[in-house]
């Protein structure tokens, strides 16, 4: 009895200790402190300009695998769509721009980055914006109340919103997750006939990208957008031109936006349960003043003062 | 105890008069028909004539129909001017409820009930106004059945809000009743004063904040100069600014206006009250001038000072903080009421211009062309202005609000009104 009564506390221990050990082990694998990226899964796109050509396959397979409104002209045939810089809208989850600089032409596909910390998430009141432990930040259009405050909050202003509906939604990329999910990869990568997308765990696509810089210097800028932007994304850019000159905003904070909220949602509990008590002694101590102040008029008693008289008169 | 026959009897008074006087109750209660035509009445029918069917277009056939909303420019006039200088201007509720029962000056009783009804009017348009901009309004329960977004400082928003509009209900609950005749239902709540004042207290300081603290998640898109870590106390602190000057302003205006609505004894010293309230929001006004050129020195963006947007940070911050500050500063010293009304009147359009920057005018500045209202959009916010004043004057017209204990004093109860018994 005895000893059954010590195996099972041992045996008790070490479970106890795996679970501890296992969780260990799961705060280890996630290379983030709010979120739940784990890298390991973390699945995510390098996007390497210097191989796309502007052909658009992938706005044409993310419009079919989305069910969205084809192009009204056939997608490749229609250079003079580049004339004008186009936006994602909730009719297209990705477009492809060219930009000029220096005389250079050059393309880029853009889309949601599926931020490591997504401030979309964050800031959602009902969390219908999720990051998935899969890299992909997805949507819960059953929940979304139409606050569009995802829209403030995204540093590359993805989520877009379906004014002209009576009841709309917000429209973004979401890493075709449910292909994702069967094992496919993203449409859009997988129509890309450059290899300009190259989809795979995150970690490994930054090793990627640092050894193509590494053994091409001269073709890139030293420096993976979407490495350390806002706390890090999934998609990731490389280029041979700052990424100012690409439409990639410049200037972002290398904190997770979650981050920047942090503090003063940390301050609720703190007025929560400082303010009734700071409070309360000031009640307490302007009604123990008054009944002084009266105990002392009924020892010596004043003479009241009067009424001012009314100033309207 | 509550005795049930008094609400039994009350109740049955109430239904009573309704029925054998139809008409006369008719009166009580929308007025004589005789006087509806007043040049007020006839501006306020013509902006609901055109506000409310701008309503139903944006209800029929969503944002785009009514509003200049763009991909780049989420947030408008609805949420720039309804909610947050909606919210900013109805704090006076908390903050003289706050001086009258925790710092216990008393002899400012007399300005609650208009505060406390200013702010609850207030914060009814502001969910007003925040359910015609949500895209599915219907859904805000949600926030509620599913808490899931516990990071989301919309959430802490959200739930204050909720929270202090039923809190601020449950504050003017004894002027409905006294009007009502409950005496013992009123007896109650007014008991619960202290505790609804504290609680209201928490939800201010937490949402009033947390308005500011929305912006924290736009760095890249909130001019430098608005755009600070310290944003959440800015708000907060000028949110007592603005809810000292909006009493200041509110307590004038229904002086002058309501006058038969005033017994003599209480309010009296209207002028003496208007003093001191000039004198808080002066300090206040100092205080928040500090904290926001510690700000700017913190943010070293001194630079910024010489561009387009940094002269009208220099307007806002010289001509709508130090300014008032200096304004009600010399009223206090001359004891001049006149000038605590015109600077209470100056620093409340200083709200309006620093809550209007942040959210419309400094947003997205980097960005063009550059959100402009459109005029339907000006004109549902004019619309639920307009409801308001109609609101606050209806119940102003009836209830104890500016005079109180009005019906033990000989003043008209609903019952009294509908009977023709005092």
């Amino acid at each position: 009895m005895d000893m059954k009564r010590r195996k099972f506390f041992q045996l008790l221990g070490i479970g106890g200790g795996t679970v501890a050990l296992s969780k260990a082990g799961k705060a280890a694998a996630n290379n983030t402190k709010y979120g739940i990226q784990n890298t390991k899964v973390a699945m995510g796109v390098l996007v390497d300009t210097t191989k796309c050509v502007g052909c658009r396959s992938c706005e044409a397979a993310c419009n079919e695998a989305n069910h969205l409104p084809k192009p009204k002209k056939p997608i490749m045939d229609d250079d003079a769509l580049f004339d004008k810089h186009r936006d994602t809208s909730p009719t297209a989850f990705t477009v492809v721009n060219r930009y000029t600089p220096n005389g250079k032409e050059i393309t880029r596909k853009q889309q949601c980055m599926h931020c490591v910390e997504p401030a979309c998430s964050s800031a959602c009141i009902i969390r219908a914006m999720e990051k998935q432990p899969e890299g992909a930040v997805t949507y819960r259009s059953d929940l979304c109340i139409g606050c569009r405050y995802c829209m403030v909050a995204c540093p590359f202003d993805v989520p877009k919103f379906e004014y002209d509906k009576a009841v709309p939604l917000v429209k973004k990329c979401q890493f075709c997750f449910s292909r994702q999910k069967e094992g496919k990869q993203p449409a859009c990568v997988e129509a890309c006939p450059m290899g300009a997308l190259k989809f795979g765990p995150r970690e490994e696509l930054l090793e990627e990208a640092r050894t193509r810089i590494y053994t091409n210097p001269k073709d890139y800028v030293h420096q993976i957008y979407g490495e350390k932007e806002a706390g890090g994304t999934s998609w990731m850019y490389i280029a041979a031109v700052p990424f100012e000159q690409l439409g990639l905003p410049g200037g972002l904070t290398k904190k997770a936006y979650p981050e920047l909220t942090l503090g003063a949602m940390g301050v609720v509990p703190m007025v929560m349960i400082l303010w009734p008590a700071l409070l309360m002694g000031l009640h307490q101590f302007s009604k123990q003043r008054d009944t002084e102040n009266s105990r002392l008029e009924s020892v010596a008693p004043r003479k009241i003062i009067a009424p001012r008289k009314d100033s309207h008169d | 105890m509550i005795e049930m026959k008094e609400i039994v009897q009350t109740i049955g008074g109430i239904v009573q008069a309704l029925l054998k006087q139809p008409r006369k109750a008719f009166e009580y209660l929308v007025g004589d028909p005789r006087k509806w035509v007043t040049p007020f009445n006839a501006v306020a029918a013509a902006i609901l004539a055109v506000g409310i069917p701008v309503i139903g277009l944006r209800l029929w056939k969503g944002l785009a129909a009514v509003t200049n909303l763009s991909q780049e420019t989420p947030w408008g006039l609805w949420i720039g001017f309804d909610v947050l200088c909606g919210v900013a201007l109805a704090a006076g509720g908390y903050t003289i409820a706050a001086t009258v029962y925790l710092f216990g000056l008393k002899r400012y009783h007399g300005l609650l009930r208009p505060a406390v009804l200013t702010g609850f009017l207030g914060y009814t348009f502001v969910v007003i106004g925040l359910i015609l901009d949500l895209g599915q309004p219907w859904r805000m329960p949600y926030m509620m059945i599913f808490p899931r977004g516990v990071t989301s400082v919309l959430f802490e928003v959200g739930w204050c809000v909720a929270l202090y509009l039923t809190v601020q209900a449950v504050e003017f609950s004894p002027t409905v009743l006294e009007w009502a005749g409950l005496k013992q239902l009123r007896d109650l709540f007014a008991k619960a004063a202290v505790w609804l004042t504290i609680f209201a207290l928490v939800l201010s300081t937490l949402h009033q904040s947390s308005l500011g603290a929305l912006f924290l998640l736009a760095p890249t898109k909130l001019h430098p100069l608005w755009y600070s870590p310290y944003i959440p106390l800015y708000f907060f602190v000028s949110s007592i600014i603005a809810g000292l000057s909006m009493v200041i302003v509110e307590s004038s205006l229904s002086h002058k206006i309501f006058e038969n609505r005033l017994s003599t004894g209480e309010h009296t010293d209207l002028d003496d009250l208007t003093l001191g309230l000039g004198k808080a929001a002066a300090v206040a006004l100092y205080a928040y001038f500090f904290i926001k050129l510690i700000g700017l020195a913190d943010s070293m963006e001194w630079d910024l000072l010489g561009t387009p947007y940094g002269h009208w940070f220099l307007v806002e911050m010289l001509g709508f903080v130090a300014l008032p500050c200096a304004l009600y500063t010399v009223a206090v010293r001359t004891q001049s009421v006149k000038l605590v009304r015109f600077t209470g009147a100056w620093t409340v359009l200083g709200i309006l211009v620093n809550r209007l920057n942040v959210s419309i005018i400094a947003m997205n500045w980097n960005k063009s062309p550059h959100y402009v209202p459109s005029w339907m959009e000006v004109m549902v916010s004019v619309t639920l202005i307009t409801m308001g004043v109609l609101l606050f004057r209806w119940i102003v017209n009836r209830m104890p609000v500016l005079a109180e204990d009005e019906p033990r004093q000989g003043g008209k109860s609903l019952v009294g009104a509908l009977t023709g018994k005092a």
